[in-house]
């Protein structure tokens, strides 16, 4: 065998080569497996991430998209761009029942919004398709509780996560036994950090959602956050007034729950060198996790992704 | 700060955990690294202030570091570590993941497996306290699961009036201890965690120490983790879009391969060259440890998910015998003689612990007799397989020889090991061929062998409906023979008892010698109360599927007892019987049972039942 000198492999090489061993052990180990796909910079990475894993073959399992029905509109042209690409197979479920009562998170709030359109409609695919894996791209270094779960996350067959019991994980050699019913979510980007995704986007050439980047956009300042006004849904309160801000978005969700902020950043350089200078976290712009501290791990042993 | 914006900067990862006794401050420590190294947003930092001010109203504006690293409900409301949280942060030099471990014994699970991803330990003692039994078991399970850099960090040295001596006196103890495990390389350093004293900068508090910082030791840490030089793949998923490619998909996990290499998949022999390493990015003239490649051979082989490509000059050894360490991680102990699914790289098999040579006290290292491992114990063991593996000894090779064992019942994942070496007596001892076989014995009895297995409580009528059917058998011309549990324990199982690990070994026996009748061309009945699911089960699986039909007497306890035969349940509830199985030892009923008689009912019309069953399956022509 060849002994020359082993050409060093960067950081970015080592985490892909991980991510994209959890694609193969998922798609050799389960039955169903889906991938969650939320449109935003991650579900990106991991798209990429699942081409390149099973190449030259096709990826062998579809994308799921719950959509909540208010996603940005750009968000949605994307993921229908995404989906004409013709190499994956792109599934669509919105919970109807929340669509019939009419949920909305500007009459009912951050919170039944997100469980009845987000997490319920995600356990309401999963039970309908009979998925007994689903890969997501939630990161440990985005939130606390997230910082403590497995890549290889054991779900009851009510979909509930116990932080308590999580089945200990070694090396990568992962437990992939379940039962039927028993559900797994597996998180391939478990020990990336966001400066890791956005230099990985710029190192592949990774499409992503123009949002990120810095343009003028109309908004509106509501509850200390920036507002995009994405349609006419946002009904205006009294005293507010559209104004148009340059802006981007550091993370994408429901677009009435996810701040915006003022930045000229319209490069992937320039996001990067914001978000080195940035003393902020990520997820100050989602709305919904500024209930009580600790909201992800109660939503997470729901079923929340 | 300095992140590193224009390139993912070259330099090495280092994964690292923090571990220690509980109270010796290991969250603040590294809450407070996290803080020098300038990682911590002004939001968390704002929300910091806020939970330290209502969670210490006395202490006025200091930061309680710890809240910045422990993540779950419980572990803030009981103010302790209970599982790994993973950081993630990088100064100007490199980039870190950072596992923190928590330090009680209850939770040593979870502290081995932030340990089995690491190449370093920063390992943290009370500079009023001294080495802990904690701080020998976190140092025995890092050296353990293959940690050979550990940087002692004695902390609370304001706590001694920053007493040089006593810094000393502690870190030549541990350099002791830690020369004893095998750990290669020990720093010590002197730290304040809540002040930073030595953690992201030097101390004006301790000018004695001239040492690096905390930050500055793992800024110049080796991070190269051991890497084992033969090339090795274990193949995680066969690629077939269509008929004109084939590759084996995997990440290699010891050395490099280049185009042209002969390579064999083990544990066969064949061999093949490589053709080509095919990745997204392009064909690759070379790959090496780390990697996930797609690799194409020359010529068409047998290879699946958990063969092993590797260098066909160097292979890796073949066994199915081995002694290792294993870290019990399960609820319910080891039972030896059971049967475990053991993976082993992407490899999944039939594992039994064949014997627990001793266990390791983790706190003394002190070996002791043991017939069981309980939950967080070390034991090291001999272990057998049903099938052969190609492996490496753990210490070569972390992938190929680090396992976990998943219990059958209920998939937890009970147990982690690192493998030592192959026991020679397996690759001595052959199957031998022989002209007259099963099938050849069945024709000339003119019958399909097969073992009904009666199971059920004591005095639920197993061995009363067992004699009946093997008498309407006879009479029907069949060449039987009637296994009773209570018989085999006199000969062939004298030895045993009726504690757990001695039940698992009786059905284990009775289910062999069972195989060995059928094989002979016998209808045999196997009557024993055979408590555990999972011993069922193996014993299922060393039959073809319509050689055994498991029979469920299925009578209530309190019927069992009205009728107590043998007196047995009454001697058991004045405690003159231990382990008295529906007593004071589990029976686990059957999900499934080919036949599941309602026990309650007349013997001679279960027993009929039971025949009826067995006619069909001769009529159906079952395949044998």
């Amino acid at each position: 065998m060849s002994t020359d000198n082993a050409p060093t492999h960067s950081h970015l090489d080592d985490l892909e080569a991980e991510s994209i061993h959890i694609f193969r052990e998922v798609a050799a180990s389960f039955r169903h497996p889906v991938m969650l796909y939320s449109i935003g910079k991650d579900s990106s990475v991991l798209l990429h991430l699942l081409r390149k894993a099973f190449y030259p073959a096709k990826p062998p399992l579809p994308l799921l998209h719950v959509d909540t029905t208010w996603k940005f509109r750009e968000m949605i042209a994307f993921r229908d761009r995404v989906a004409a690409a013709g190499d994956v197979q792109v599934l669509v479920h919105i919970n109807e029942e929340g669509v019939r009562q009419g949920i909305s998170p500007l009459v009912h709030g951050a919170t039944v919004h997100t469980d009845v359109m987000k997490t319920q409609a995600l356990k309401q695919a999963l039970d309908r398709y009979g998925f007994d894996a689903a890969i997501g791209g939630a990161r440990r270094d985005e939130e606390k509780s997230r910082a403590k779960e497995r890549v290889f996350s054991f779900r009851n067959a009510q979909h509930r996560w116990d932080p308590k019991r999580q089945r200990p994980e070694f090396w990568h050699t992962f437990n992939t036994q379940i039962r039927r019913g028993e559900s797994v979510r597996v998180f391939p980007l478990s020990n990336w950090t966001e400066m890791d995704v956005w230099l990985y986007i710029r190192r592949e050439n990774i499409p992503v959602v123009p949002l990120y980047f810095a343009k003028p956009r109309p908004v509106v300042a509501r509850d200390g956050a920036l507002i995009m006004v994405d349609d006419e849904r946002l009904a205006l309160r009294e005293g507010e007034t559209v104004e148009m801000r340059e802006v981007r978005f550091r993370t994408l969700g429901c677009y009435p729950l996810t701040g915006a902020v003022e930045s000229g950043a319209d490069t992937l350089d320039k996001i990067i060198r914001e978000m080195a200078d940035s003393r902020s976290s990520e997820r100050q712009g989602r709305v919904i996790d500024h209930d009580p501290t600790a909201s992800m791990e109660r939503k997470k042993q729901e079923g929340y992704f | 700060m300095g992140a590193p914006t224009t390139t993912d900067a070259g330099k090495g990862l280092l994964r690292f955990i923090t571990c220690g006794s509980v109270d010796d401050g290991k969250s603040t420590l590294l809450g407070r690294l996290l803080y020098d190294a300038g990682t911590v947003p002004e939001d968390q930092l704002a929300a910091l202030a806020r939970d330290s001010r209502r969670l210490h109203a006395d202490a006025g504006d200091a930061l309680d570091f710890a809240l910045l690293t422990d993540g779950l409900d419980a572990e803030r409301e009981q103010g302790i570590t209970i599982d790994v949280a993973y950081r993630y942060f990088h100064t100007a030099r490199r980039s870190f993941i950072v596992a923190d471990c928590p330090g009680h014994e209850q939770y040593t699970r979870n502290m081995a497996t932030g340990a089995s991803n690491a190449e370093l330990a920063v390992v943290l003692v009370d500079a009023r306290k001294g080495l802990l039994p904690q701080t020998r078991r976190h140092t025995y399970i890092c050296s353990l699961l293959g940690i050979r850099q550990v940087v002692l960090a004695v902390n609370k040295m304001d706590l001694v009036d920053g007493d040089e001596a006593v810094y000393r006196g502690i870190s030549e103890a541990y350099r002791a201890l830690a020369q004893t495990l095998g750990i290669a390389s020990v720093a010590c350093l002197p730290v304040i965690a809540p002040g930073g004293d030595n953690v992201g900068a030097r101390s004006a508090r301790m000018p004695w120490y001239r040492g690096p910082s905390l930050l500055e030791l793992l800024e110049s840490a080796d991070a190269a983790p051991a890497r084992a030089v033969d090339f090795r793949m274990p193949v995680q998923w066969v690629n077939r879009p269509d008929q004109s490619f084939r590759g084996y998909a995997g990440t290699i996990c010891g050395g490099r391969v280049a185009r042209g290499d002969e390579v064999v998949v083990q544990p066969g022999v064949q061999r093949a060259r490589i053709e080509r390493i095919v990745t997204a990015d392009g064909d690759l003239d070379s790959a090496g440890d780390g990697q996930a490649v797609t690799l194409c051979l020359d010529r068409e082989l047998d290879a699946s998910r958990g063969d092993v490509i590797a260098d066909a000059l160097r292979p890796a050894p073949v066994a199915d015998q081995f002694t290792c360490h294993l870290l019990w991680l399960g609820d319910s102990a080891l039972l030896p003689n059971r049967a475990y699914w053991l993976k082993l790289g992407t490899r999944t098999v039939n594992a039994r612990v064949m014997a627990i040579k001793h266990k390791v006290d983790v706190n003394s290292q002190a070996r002791l007799a043991a017939r069981h491992l309980e939950l967080n114990e070390v034991g090291y063991c001999t272990l057998g397989l049903d099938e052969e593996v190609a492996f490496e000894a753990y210490a070569d090779n972390r992938t190929l020889g680090g396992f976990i064992l998943i219990d059958r019942q209920s998939n937890a994942t009970v147990a982690c090991g690192m493998l030592d070496f192959a026991l020679g007596r397996s690759a001595n001892v052959h199957w031998q061929h022989v002209d007259i076989d099963k099938s050849v014995r069945a024709a000339s009895k003119g019958q399909q062998p097969l073992c009904l297995w009666f199971t059920g409580l004591s005095g639920a009528g197993k061995s009363t409906i067992a004699n009946l059917v093997e008498r309407r058998l006879h009479a029907l011309g069949c060449h039987t023979y009637l296994l009773d549990g209570d018989n085999v324990r006199h000969g062939i199982n004298r030895d045993l008892g009726f504690t757990p690990e001695d039940r698992v070994e009786n059905i284990r026996r009775i289910a062999e010698v069972a195989h060995l009748m059928v094989d002979a061309g016998l209808i045999v009945l196997v009557s024993v109360i055979s408590p555990y699911r999972s011993e069922r089960q193996s014993a299922r699986e060393l039959f073809a599927a319509a050689e055994f039909m498991e029979v469920f007497v299925d009578t209530p306890l309190e019927e069992c007892e009205r009728r107590d035969p043998k007196g047995l349940y009454r001697k058991a509830r004045a405690g003159a019987i231990r382990n008295f199985t529906g007593i004071d030892a589990p029976y686990e009923r059957p999900e499934a049972p080919d036949i599941h008689l309602a026990g309650a009912g007349r013997s001679e019309e279960l027993a009929e039942q039971v025949v009826a069953r067995i006619v069909a399956t001769f009529d159906g022509g079952a395949d044998g």
